[in-house]
């Protein structure tokens, strides 16, 4: 690595200052990535909010026929204690030609949307839905709403049939089943 | 632009900054604002610029982030800064880099304004320069009040009460005026809300102050240590006087944002709350006020001030209203040096009798900023008063009449000059075989 001299006698040491350019750019580019970090992580769930992520359930008092609506993570979820009727006849149902075979369902072991991978606690017949329209996001209403005697969007006319699966209308997918399991009487979500 | 000949800004023909340039003359204000000739010469009392300019990014960037988290109201404030401190990710970091960034901030901001009056940078024709910078200083000072609020912690409360009740010293509208700042005839709810509407319209306004300064700034040039003009004759003349402003002092004053930037995140990470009163980690209280209250460090030299005015001014002016007045001009005379002071000769470097009483006025800040932290007893009230008179005695009293006395030590032509001057002691002392020692500047 010479060092040569220029007209106006500077030392024209070109490998020299490249190296301190970048490593000078490399370092700064380090820093001021890692200083930007916070400033986008802040708006990540902080931990107020990560905490309500779980909810626990009473659901000893539900009787067949019976709904009730939590909120979970400023979402309804409802929780339905299907009738025995209302079983034996989804039990007989066809799932290969509905809108949606997927049993949106993350506990589900299976691939298809019928009675066992669609209900949390199949002995008990209960099924727990995310309340949202899978279409645009709105409340359906339960209660055996709509043609299918499930639940039904007011908004745009999705009905869903006992077991939550979109059956007619523009919704694309069943209602979602969140994260959930049964201990005793108690229904953890989350 | 301004009224240093400066290289002309022209993009070659058929190229997008052409396009841009032709329509919006952006490229062109980049690039003069890049190259802006900056004297030669300038020392290390001048990177106080660049560092408040990053202060007031780093200040609105975290604000506004730590907006996001921030519930404003009685109830929620304090609760709302303590789910900041635990729950959000990275919060205290937010928190802790905006509160002892307003500390250095200041630091800075001072730093800059004894700097400016060290080297006469309010003298003609940098006046309205100068005073851009003294409202600069203000909205700043109020800002930083109103944030301190914010937390709605003991001091935060008897700190917004202590403030706003100045404003009842004021003859006739005082009460009035008191409860509309308040919004009530207590410190509450309508009060907080105001102010943290206020305390996030502020910076905005420091921020298009800030462009106007640096206009200003851009027009008339740079002052530097010798007080000499840059020779503006032509462009070869000014090249003689001045370096182009990237890369040169781009790169110090990122090295000096380093070296200031190592100390405020010493106390980011290991001091965050040395500037800081642990009397606003308890919740606000109005029945009970602090034992000891008092303002954030940069408020105390102002506050001494406040403090020192016990007895009635002029036989007129009740001690209230003259404590309030006093605190109030003596920000407000800073905006009048340019005519105070009647010198011709810019930098104080070349001014003999001036210098020492420069001096004295810097350790005058400081002693009212001691007197300021302490409780008003004792020799205390007495250093406050006598701080206080020397403060205005300085701008009214000595800056004209040393201007009209002092015989200045001779200057150099040109900043060239000067700087090959300096260049040839140093050679000099070389030959002679050792390192002779600088002056001071």
């Amino acid at each position: 690595m010479a060092n040569d001299h220029d007209e106006k006698g500077h030392v024209a040491d070109e490998d020299r200052r490249d190296i301190l350019f970048l490593g000078t750019g490399a370092v700064g580019a380090v820093g001021i990535a890692s200083a930007v970090w916070p400033f986008v992580d802040q708006m990540n769930p902080s931990a107020s909010v990560l905490a309500l992520s779980t909810m626990e359930v009473d659901i000893g008092d539900l009787e067949p026929g019976q709904e009730m609506k939590v909120s979970f993570l400023k979402a309804p979820v409802f929780i339905r204690r299907m009738t025995e009727d209302e079983l034996a006849s989804a039990a007989d149902e066809d799932v290969s030609g509905m809108p949606d075979p997927d049993p949106r369902n993350p506990n589900a072991t299976g691939s298809v949307a019928d009675v066992q991978d669609r209900l949390v606690d199949a002995e008990r017949g209960i099924i727990v839905l995310t309340g949202v329209c899978t279409h645009l996001g709105c409340v359906p209403l339960g209660d055996g709403a709509g043609d299918y005697k499930g639940w039904f969007c007011p908004c745009h006319g999705s009905h869903y049939d006992s077991l939550g699966r979109i059956r007619k209308g523009p919704a694309p997918e069943n209602l979602p089943i969140p994260v959930a399991s049964i201990d005793g009487d108690i229904l953890k979500l989350g | 632009m301004g009224t240093i000949p400066q290289e002309h800004y022209e993009p070659k023909e058929g190229t997008t900054s052409k396009w841009i340039n032709d329509r919006l003359p952006i490229m062109g204000m980049m690039d003069h604002l890049a190259k802006f000739p900056t004297p030669k010469n300038l020392n290390y009392a001048y990177i106080f610029g660049g560092i408040l300019v990053l202060f007031l990014v780093i200040q609105i960037i975290t604000g506004i982030t730590l907006a996001m988290h921030y519930q404003v109201g009685e109830d929620s404030a304090f609760r709302s800064v303590e789910h900041i401190m635990r729950d959000v990710n990275y919060g205290w970091f937010l928190r802790y880099a905006h509160a002892n960034g307003a500390s250095f901030f200041f630091i800075a901001v001072y730093a800059h304004i004894f700097r400016g009056l060290y080297y006469g940078s309010y003298k003609a024709p940098r006046e309205i320069l100068w005073i851009i910078g003294v409202l600069i200083y203000v909205v700043m000072m109020a800002t930083a009040f109103m944030g301190y609020v914010l937390p709605w912690g003991q001091m935060s409360f008897w700190g917004a009460k202590v403030i706003t009740s100045l404003f009842g010293a004021i003859p006739l509208v005082g009460e009035s005026l008191k409860v509309w700042l308040w919004g009530g005839p207590f410190v509450g709810e309508a009060t907080l809300n105001r102010m943290f509407s206020l305390h996030y319209l502020l910076p905005f306004v420091i921020a298009g102050l800030t462009v106007l300064h640096i206009w200003a700034l851009h027009h008339v040039g740079n002052t530097n240590p010798t007080g000499v003009e840059v020779r503006k004759t032509d462009i070869e003349t000014v090249k003689k006087d001045t370096v182009p402003f990237a890369p040169f002092y781009v790169t110090k004053d990122l090295f000096a944002i380093l070296l200031f930037l190592i100390a405020f995140a010493f106390f980011l990470y290991f001091a965050p709350n040395y500037l800081g009163h642990p009397d606003n980690y308890i919740e606000a209280n109005p029945l009970a006020t602090p034992a000891h209250i008092v303002p954030e460090w940069y408020f105390l030299p102002f506050y001494a001030i406040l403090r020192a005015i016990t007895f009635d001014l002029f036989w007129i002016i009740p001690a209230k209203l003259g404590g309030v007045l006093a605190m109030f001009g003596a920000i407000a005379i800073l905006a009048f040096a340019p005519w105070l002071d009647t010198s011709n000769v810019r930098s104080t470097s070349y001014r003999p009798i001036y210098r020492w009483w420069f001096a004295v006025l810097v350790i005058d800040f400081f002693v009212l900023m001691w007197a300021g932290a302490m409780p008003a007893e004792g020799i205390v009230p007495m250093v406050s008063l006598l701080g206080t008179i020397y403060w205005f005695a300085h701008f009214l009293i000595i800056m004209p009449v040393v201007g009209l006395i002092e015989k200045p030590l001779p200057r150099p032509d040109s900043i060239e000059q000067a700087f090959k001057q300096k260049h040839d002691i140093i050679d000099e002392s070389n030959t002679a075989g050792g390192v002779a020692a600088q002056p001071a500047e």
